[in-house]
């Protein structure tokens, strides 16, 4: 019996050693198989998340698109700039503020750099922020609804391009001028542009718990072109470094005569010293005119307010806040890595990648290692900040990002191409061509003090041949890479709205619990919303009529609307009922001349229609809501200007 | 005081939870509602499962002409009183009674809480088979008669697109646990006096 007991043991155990080895050797081929597997890399798999949000600017669309990865599938084009009439932004009498400049109202813009709001350095996905370029402005989206919610206009600037990066608390969010101008601006020949034109780099405040930008300070620098920007972080966290380019200060034909010196400048600004000079009431208030527009989530409108003064800091009288580091040939990035340490200058017209200690240029401005001066601002010697220079690392270098390990990757627009680097010894580890010509490229927090070395992403202006044929205009697109080991793996191609100028990424956990799902109907206040069905009514002043609707599936209350007039000016002020997630509501009449709302649960919005024919007109719910959307739908009766028609308005009655 | 007397005290307060925590809840799953449509039932209160969610099973309810979930119903008021009345008689039992009562509250207990689930199926047979006429969409079952949307009392069940639970929670197991401990009092307290007879 003992021994019966005994085998059984031994049996029992050989086979558990001959499962689990079995079992070892399964999974290991599998791995093995599934390592050079590209298309698993990318495959997220219906219903299931993506592990990164990327936002990724529109350039001349003027919005910004929010994609996942590694997927590369766009979720939302987020209107920032740009009118866009799917979601009324910009149309809709509640955005229309939104757009508003010292020139009125311009419904476009070219979009550059996203920025994600940072808390001690590390993203924290509160906010984006987003330069206009043309018509310079900042906006704010706030990354609990994915809306624009705030846009100021910077007065002095020009081509607001050294913009809009974000020091790592988010004190500021700087938005430096590309084009030197007149300031303040004023009639002269621009032939005088040498000496007389100026460069204001503007610090703009942001309010910690609400995000409220204000103008904190411009300062106002030599007349050359500040390029792009990025804060000191870790130890050079105080700091803010500039690339220029025309130091020439010429006028006309800048290819040529903007590309003359051997060396142009990476100014540092030490801000915290010029912020306590300002808090100190140092400065000078200049008269000025500039919008400044924010959207109320609680009323679902936007107002505008036009700000007449800014305080403007001129350098000298603030010493040893700003100097020059001269950085060869015209340069482009100013990219700082995560210590703080380094500042890459990539000289567009170089061949090499110069880069900055911090500390060496702490010391050279102590031991007084200066190589003259600009319009007074020291120039500190070539080679007393020089760190390193990155040799031949290819042609047109652009911009740099950093991983988590030490690395940098640099893109070269001529030789479209994406190179990594070692960042303290500065030799080249590997090269990835990119198809073609790439601009920004972007690490998730590639910009902070944490990067989440997992992708990169490269930003292509030129497709040519890469996708299928759209006739001349074809799309550009943006190609992820996996950098996870020693070499770049390039994984994924995909076409992008307008021009993908540069992007902002972060961890989807970071930012998917603060998403909204709907507005809280209580929490409405807006002046127009009807909060419940008995709340509708429509209400004749002069001219102007306003209905106050109400959406819910799947019926408008009113649906029969009477006593509207050729000549009035009607104001559709639609409450959507509903509050239920991914429900809204939209609504167009016949006839108006702007576009459709799509209105979310909770939210109010307006469009305003007037009618120059009589007749019987319907309007009809724009988005497919429910089963019953077709029969979501409704009538206005419009008489003669002169008619006596009165005014009514019913819902599932006929009107008496 | 009597060890039956203690756990008799217990059994009266412990229904008192009921005010504490739902009494139950029904959940409607469906493809469209990755996190459930639920509503849960106290003793003087509907209350959402997750925010708004009686609104949107009202919206849901009205395509096949149910009526609104209502704000308030008569039970409200008389099952809150009569938890009070009755956790006041269990009091006075275990302060005053003797075994004989324990069984008597237990009895007590039962009947109304038998009463108080045949309400609950009434409300919900009213609430699923009385539908307007006007109703959007109109369903019948194989044999021509109209089809009925109730909810199951206990368990889970499948109506059109939606799949229905409904199970009891906190507030029911406090509810029960005194109902059963009543009962133990009861066994404890004959026990003992069977004891203390014959010694």
């Amino acid at each position: 019996m003992k021994n019966l007991l005994k085998s059984i043991v031994a049996i029992v155990s050989v086979s558990v050693a001959f499962t689990s080895c079995n079992n070892a050797t399964s999974s290991d081929s599998k791995s093995g198989a599934l390592s050079g597997n590209v298309a698993e890399k990318v495959y997220v798999a219906p219903g299931e998340h993506d592990e990164f949000y990327a936002f990724v600017s529109g350039g001349f669309s003027g919005q910004l698109a929010v994609y996942g990865l590694p997927s590369g599938r766009l979720f939302k084009v987020i209107p920032v700039f740009s009118q866009d009439a799917e979601k009324a932004y910009g149309y809709n009498e509640e955005t229309k503020p939104m757009l508003n400049t010292s020139h009125g109202f311009v419904p476009w813009d070219d979009s550059h750099h996203p920025d994600i709001s940072q808390t001690e350095g590390v993203i924290d996905g509160r906010w984006v922020f987003i330069n206009g370029n043309n018509t310079p402005r900042i906006a704010k989206i706030d990354l609990s609804t994915f809306e624009t919610t705030e846009i100021i206009e910077v007065p002095n600037s020009a081509g607001n391009h050294s913009s809009s990066f974000v020091t790592e608390n988010t004190e500021y969010v700087v938005a430096g001028t590309r084009f030197s101008v007149p300031v303040p601006q004023r009639d002269m020949p621009i032939k005088d542009y040498k000496g007389n034109f100026k460069g204001a780099l503007t610090f703009i405040s942001v309010e910690p718990e609400h995000g409220n930008m204000d103008i904190k300070f411009q300062l106002i620098m030599p007349g050359f072109d500040y390029d792009l920007s990025h804060p000191g972080r870790g130890k050079s966290h105080g700091w803010f470094f500039f690339s220029t380019y025309n130091t020439e200060e010429a006028s006309t034909l800048m290819e040529v005569n903007a590309s003359q010196n051997d060396k142009d400048f990476i100014a540092a600004v030490n801000w915290k010293k010029i912020e306590e000079y300002v808090n100190n009431g140092g400065g000078t208030m200049m008269p000025a005119n500039y919008a400044h527009n924010v959207y109320d989530e609680a009323t679902h409108s936007a107002t505008s307010t036009m700000k007449k003064e800014v305080l403007t800091v001129n350098p000298l009288d603030v010493p040893g806040a700003v100097y020059l580091m001269p950085t060869p040939k015209s340069p482009h990035g100013c990219d700082v890595d995560p210590t703080g340490e380094y500042i890459v200058g990539s000289g567009k017209l170089s061949a090499n990648l110069t880069i900055h200690s911090f500390t060496k240029m702490l010391d050279a401005i102590e031991n007084e290692k200066f190589a003259g001066d600009a319009y007074g601002i020291p120039i500190i010697e070539f080679e007393a900040s020089l760190a390193g220079v990155v040799e031949q690392p290819g042609l047109g270098p652009l911009h740099t990002e950093f991983d988590d390990k030490g690395n940098a990757y640099t893109t070269f627009f001529i030789s479209s191409e994406v190179v990594k680097w070692k960042v303290g010894t500065w030799e080249v580890i590997d090269r990835q061509p990119t198809y073609y010509s790439v601009g920004h490229l972007m690490i998730p927090g590639g910009n902070s003090r944490k990067p989440f070395g997992k992708y990169v992403l490269a930003m292509n202006k030129i497709t040519k041949d890469r996708y299928l044929p759209t006739g001349p205009e074809v799309t550009q697109s943006a190609q992820l890479y996996d950098i996870s080991g020693e070499k770049m793996q390039l994984l994924l191609d995909f076409p992008t709205v307008g021009e993908p100028h540069y992007a902002a990424g972060a961890p989807a956990d970071i930012i998917k619990p603060r998403s909204k799902k709907l507005f809280n109907l209580e929490d409405n206040e807006h002046p127009y919303a009807a909060k419940t069905e008995a709340d509708t009514k429509v209400v004749r002043d002069g001219k102007t009529v306003h209905i106050y609707m109400t959406t819910i599936r799947s019926h408008f209350s009113p649906d029969n609307i009477e006593g509207i007039k050729v000549g009035d000016k009607v104001y559709f002020h639609v409450t959507n009922l509903e509050q239920d997630y991914d429900v809204p509501h939209g609504i167009s009449i016949i006839g108006a001349n702007t576009s459709e709302l799509l209105i979310m649960p909770g939210q109010t919005e307006t469009f305003a229609w007037e009618p120059k024919q009589e007749g019987v007109w319907p309007f009809y719910c724009t988005d497919f809501c429910s089963a019953l959307h077709q029969e979501m739908q409704g009538y206005v009766r419009v008489s003669a200007a002169n008619s006596n028609t009165p005014l009514r308005w019913s819902l599932g009655e006929d009107i008496e | 005081m009597k060890k039956s007397n203690i756990i008799m005290f217990i059994a009266a307060i412990l229904p008192l939870g009921l005010f504490l925590f739902p009494l139950w809840k029904i959940t409607l799953e469906a493809p469209q509602y990755p996190t459930p449509l639920g509503m849960y039932i106290h003793i003087n209160d509907f209350s959402d499962a997750n925010p708004h969610d009686i609104k949107n099973i009202n919206l849901m309810n009205h395509y096949v002409g149910m009526k609104y979930i209502p704000e308030a119903i008569p039970e409200f008021k008389i099952f809150p009183a009569g938890i009070l009345i009755t956790t006041v008689i269990g009091l006075i039992i275990a302060f005053k009674g003797n075994y004989k009562w324990f069984l008597f509250w237990f009895i007590l207990m039962m009947a109304l809480s038998s009463a108080g689930l045949y309400d609950f199926y009434i409300w919900e047979h009213d609430y699923g088979h009385n539908l307007d006429p006007k109703a959007i969409m109109k369903f019948t079952n194989p044999d021509g008669t109209q089809m009925g949307f109730q909810p199951p009392l206990f368990g889970t069940k499948d109506i059109l697109n939606f799949r229905a639970h409904s199970y009891p929670r906190l507030g029911a197991y406090f509810l029960g646990l005194g109902i059963a401990a009543s009962f133990f009092a009861y066994l404890v307290g004959k026990k003992t006096h069977k004891k203390t007879l014959s010694m």
